[in-house]
Order: structure tokens, then sequence, then C-alpha cells
């Protein structure tokens, strides 16, 4: 555990003396904060409407903002998280530091955790912006924070299994550019997965569905834990550490 | 302190490295020799777990590096050729960072980076910036994360590479200072570097292990025959015939002399008798002697006789040190040497 802490520590230090945190972070924000900004324009201009038409039900803050942008939230992703996990291994092989990481006493699955858990870190800080940005809707009306931590919950998990293929992928190469690309191609193809399923009733259609990574989100921005979509998430996680940990000892075979 | 048997390395159809075996005690200073892709660097990497062995098995200090991988990896400061430094980190939070990777309490690594850091002469650069180092700087702060835990064993693979004379000498003293508590492994194809910090030469030439024995020893058993280096003022022709002639001289090279003298490194069997005799050759010719005295083979040029494929040298190799083998060990080279010793002997009379 203290090894995991200690391999998570310095990678946020990395990403934090180098430009990757900020330009990732800056990035998040201005795109967040745009989806943000339309979802509540929208919803401003909805209600205005609505007060026009007397009887219409009040409109709900969750349903329509914080739903929408936590929604949006994934193409966000779908962009930067390359940019964070291109590094992760990539840059350690072609530098040599793995090999430091390697002889050094702790295992392999040490060196996986800590380094993804570095990541969620960084993606954490993420969260965080996109926070200030939720927490002005409690100034002016009163959503439910419970739905929202659901959404949150529903983020980290997404956010998880993004990093963690995208790690997977960093051990493949020394290349950062090689491994963010094929980072990106992959996180595209899985988005746009579902687009098959949805004119496509066969069973491949359905399989691809069922591994899109958006469509599983969907519950979760509603503020609904499925256990289905939980489970997709997890086991993502899993599949990418575990993924990571076999090219990993790999490495010592190949190098 | 470090066992290695059968050790072999292959990488699909080549084989890095081939069947060495050898043992370190503790304390010793071991020179792995050998030009590049010799296989030193992949036999470092098995020692230290990096690796895994084809065949063969290495135990650091009674574990076996396959079978025991963390307590052999505790036990072993490890400087690979390029010290593996995070250019974004300072001195400080960079060595703060290896100690605890390396397994060293909390509440003891501040002290243990303070220790490293002075060791190693990095006081005054412990806030900067690795990536704005110095190549010798780096160095240093490689050793140091090398040595920050305490190692039993230290291996260092070309510590020296890349660095200017005076960061070399500073390196050797530092390595020479380690000496004493740590057995220390490094590699080298820099022989001055061994012969000037090891205990002991382990010389590998293509993933095999050529020989094994101390700077000296090594000298001595190559020499086999001993070199003479004769500087006389006489005819060129003649006085080669002349020295070829005395018997136990195996071989006779021409090299630059003052002319119009001439200089002549003779080979002979390993007799002091045979340098009085070739003084009194020359002398009796009534040529002058300028100078004669003996000649070491340097660790350079054991280091090029093993690792070159002539086949002379293959014998010379074979060759037991002592004066009594070199006739028979030596036969390849003394045909010649002898034929025109008889030659010359008929010229003469």
């Amino acid at each position: 555990m203290r090894n995991i802490w200690t391999i998570a520590r310095r990678e946020l230090y990395s990403y934090f003396s180098s430009p990757i945190a900020y330009i990732v972070l800056a990035m998040f924000a201005v795109l967040f904060g745009f989806f943000f900004y339309s979802a509540v324009a929208i919803f401003v201009q909805f209600s205005a409407q609505a007060a026009m038409q007397p009887g219409a039900p009040p409109m709900n803050v969750n349903q329509f903002i914080v739903q929408p942008t936590l929604g949006n939230f994934g193409i966000i992703l779908l962009l930067l998280t390359p940019l964070i996990t291109m590094r992760l291994f990539a840059e350690e092989m072609r530098s040599g530091t793995i090999e430091l990481l390697l002889t050094s006493p702790v295992h392999d699955y040490e060196i996986i955790l800590g380094k993804w858990l570095g990541a969620m870190l960084l993606y954490a800080c993420m969260l965080a912006v996109s926070l200030l940005n939720l927490s002005i809707l409690f100034i002016v009306s009163t959503p439910d924070w419970r739905a929202m931590l659901v959404g949150y919950v529903g983020l980290l998990l997404m956010g998880g299994a993004f990093l963690a293929m995208g790690a997977f992928i960093s051990t493949l190469t020394r290349n950062q550019i090689v491994a963010g690309a094929v980072t990106f191609c992959l996180f595209l193809l899985l988005w746009v997965l579902d687009w098959a399923g949805s004119y496509n009733t066969s069973i491949i259609g359905r399989i691809c569905s069922y591994l899109a990574i958006a469509p599983h989100f969907e519950q979760f921005s509603k503020g609904v834990i499925e256990l289905k979509d939980a489970v997709y998430y997890l086991s993502a996680i899993a599949a990418g550490l575990f993924m990571s940990k076999r090219s990993i000892e790999s490495l010592r075979w190949r190098a | 302190m470090i066992k290695v048997e059968g050790l072999t390395k292959r990488y699909g159809p080549t084989t890095a490295v081939n069947n060495i075996s050898f043992e370190v005690a503790r304390g010793e200073i071991v020179g792995f020799l050998g030009p590049n892709g010799a296989g030193k660097t992949t036999t470092m990497r098995i020692l230290t777990g990096f690796l895994p062995p084809t065949l063969g098995k290495a135990s650091v200090a009674g574990y076996d590096v396959m079978d025991h991988p963390l307590e052999v990896k505790k036990r072993i400061g490890y400087l690979p050729e390029t010290p593996p430094l995070y250019p974004e980190m300072e001195v400080v939070e960079f060595l703060d960072f290896v100690g605890r990777l390396k397994g060293i309490p909390s509440a003891d690594v501040p002290k243990r980076v303070d220790s490293v850091l002075e060791r190693c002469a990095l006081g005054h650069v412990r806030h900067k910036i690795i990536g704005h180092l110095s190549k010798g700087y780096r160095q240093r702060v490689g050793l140091a994360q090398a040595l920050i835990h305490g190692p039993d064993v230290l291996i260092l693979d070309e510590p020296t590479a890349g660095l200017d004379p005076k960061q070399i000498i500073d390196v050797r003293k530092l390595i020479h200072a380690l000496s004493g508590e740590h057995t220390i492994i490094l590699s080298t194809h820099i022989l001055p570097e061994v012969s000037g910090t090891c205990s002991r030469v382990l010389i590998i030439n293509e993933g095999r292990l050529e020989a094994s024995d101390t700077p000296e020893n090594l000298t001595a058993r190559l020499q086999g025959h001993d070199s003479l280096w004769v500087d006389v003022d006489g005819p060129a022709a003649d006085v080669e015939l002349a020295l070829s002639a005395v018997p136990g001289v195996t071989r006779v090279v021409r090299e630059n002399g003052h002319s119009p003298r001439t200089a002549w490194q003779v080979e002979t069997a390993n007799d002091p008798e045979i340098r009085s005799q070739v003084a009194r050759t020359v002398i009796e010719r009534g040529w002058a002697l300028y100078e004669i005295r003996p000649i070491g083979l340097s660790l350079e040029e054991i280091f090029l006789k093993l690792t070159s494929k002539e086949e002379a040298v293959e014998q010379a190799l074979v060759g037991e040190p002592g004066a009594d083998s070199s006739g028979t060990a030596e036969s390849g080279e003394t045909v010649p040497a002898v034929d025109r010793g008889e030659s010359s002997g008929g010229g003469a009379a």
C-alpha cells in the first residue's frame, strides 16, 4: 500500500511539474465551462417559456442542467484522458526509469496501481474543477445533491475505465505519440460503438451497444446506480489494469 | 555474496550470455570487462532481477533472483548505463522518492537522503532540477540513488561512461571509498578503470566468460613469457637474426627506435637468465646496447588478446603461467622464431 502511494505521489508530482496537468486542467475548464454555460442558457430560455404557460410543471435543475452537463463529460474525457495516460509507461520506458521501478523491491501490481492512482488523482482535480461550476447551482437553486453524487460516482468509474485502458496502451510502446493516438482511437471506437446498436438489433448490434462506453453512463447521470453499468466500468478498470500488469511482466521477456 | 551458475540468456536466436559461472565474495570489487555487446549489461540485468535468465541460476546473499526477487532487490543498488532519473524532479525529491520505493521507513528517509547527498558530494545541488544538471552530476545522483538504502551489493553499469577525465576520477574515488562496506560489480570497456579500482576482473566476450583473475595475475598469466625492450645500435637485419637466435626467445618484433638505432620487442620464455643472454649476444657482436628492460603486458593488451579472434592469441590463452609450459603451449608462435633462429645460426656459422 505504501509503495502504491509512493508511486502515485511521484506521478502526480510529475504531472504538476510539467505543463501536462495545467494544460489538461485548463482545457477541461474551458470545455466544461462551455457545456455548463449552454445547459444553463437553455434552461433559462425554457423556464422563461414555461412561466408564460400557467399550469406547466416546475422545471427540474437536475434534469435540465446537471444531467446533460455530466452526460457531455464523456466527450471531454475522450479527448483529454489520452493526454493523461500516454506518458504513464511510455515515458518511463523511453528514459530508462522503468529499470529503476522494476529493480526496486516492489511488486508489479504496485507499480501499475500506483501509476493508475496518480492519473486518477489528476482526474479528481478535473472533477473538482467541474464541481466549482456546478456549485453555482446551489447558490441560485436547490438541486438534488444525492443525484449529483451518483453522477460523480459514475464519472469516477468511467474515468477510471478510460485511464486503466490508456495505461495499458502506454505499456505497449515507448513512444508517447503512438500511445496517445492509439488510445484516442480506441476510446473513439468505444464511444461510437452504440451507433451500430441503434439501427442494428441483431446480436452483434446488441453486443456493440453493450460494449460502448457512453450508454452505461446514462443512468448514472440521472442519479440512478444500475448494477450492470457499475459492473461494466469496474470490469473495464480491472481488465485495463490486469493487461497492464501482464504487459509489464512481458517487458522482462521482451526487453 | 553473489553466485552465478551456468547463466545463459537468449534473445530469440542470439545468445547474449552463454553459460557464465562465477562467484563474488563479500567486500570484493569485481570488474566486468568486455567490448560493447559482450553481455555485461545482460548479466547485470539478470542479477538485479530486471531480466529472467533463460538457463542457469543466480543468487544474491543466498536468495535466488527468480524465486525471491524482492529479497534480492532489497539488497542490490543498481546504476544502469543511463542513470534512471526523472528530469523534472529536484535532486532531493527524487532521492526521497527512491528511498521510499526501496523500502526505507518514512521516518528515516530524510536522514538517508542527507547522508547520500553528502557521500556523493551533491549537497549544493540538492534543490536543483535534475534535468538542469551536468552529466557528471547526474551520474552522481544515479550513484546516490543506488546507495540510498545501504545495499549489500552495488551493481554499476559503466559508471564512468561519457564523463570527462576529472569526473571520471571523482567517480572512481567515490567507488573506491564505497568498497569497504559494499560488494561491488562494475562493468566497463575502458581498461584503466578495472586495473585502478577492481580486485578482480572478469573478462566477458560474446557472452562467454573468457578469464577471471586479479589484474596482476591476469597480466602474469598472459605473460607466460616475458617481454623485453631492447634498444640497439646495429644493422637491423643482423640484430633481428642475432636476437632471434638466442635460446628461449620466441618472437622478435621491430619497434620504432631513435634512428639509426633500432628498438625491438623481444618475447622470451619466462626466465630472467635470458635477459643476460640477450645482452651478452648484443655486446659480443660489438653493437652498442642502449637499453634493455622488461615490459609487462598492460591490461589493454590482455583485453585485446582475449577478445580478438586470432588463433595465436587463443593459443596464448591456453598457455599456463610459468616458464616450462611456454615451450608447448606457444608452439604455434615458436615455430617461426625457431625457423629464424636456425637460419640465423646457419648464417652466423
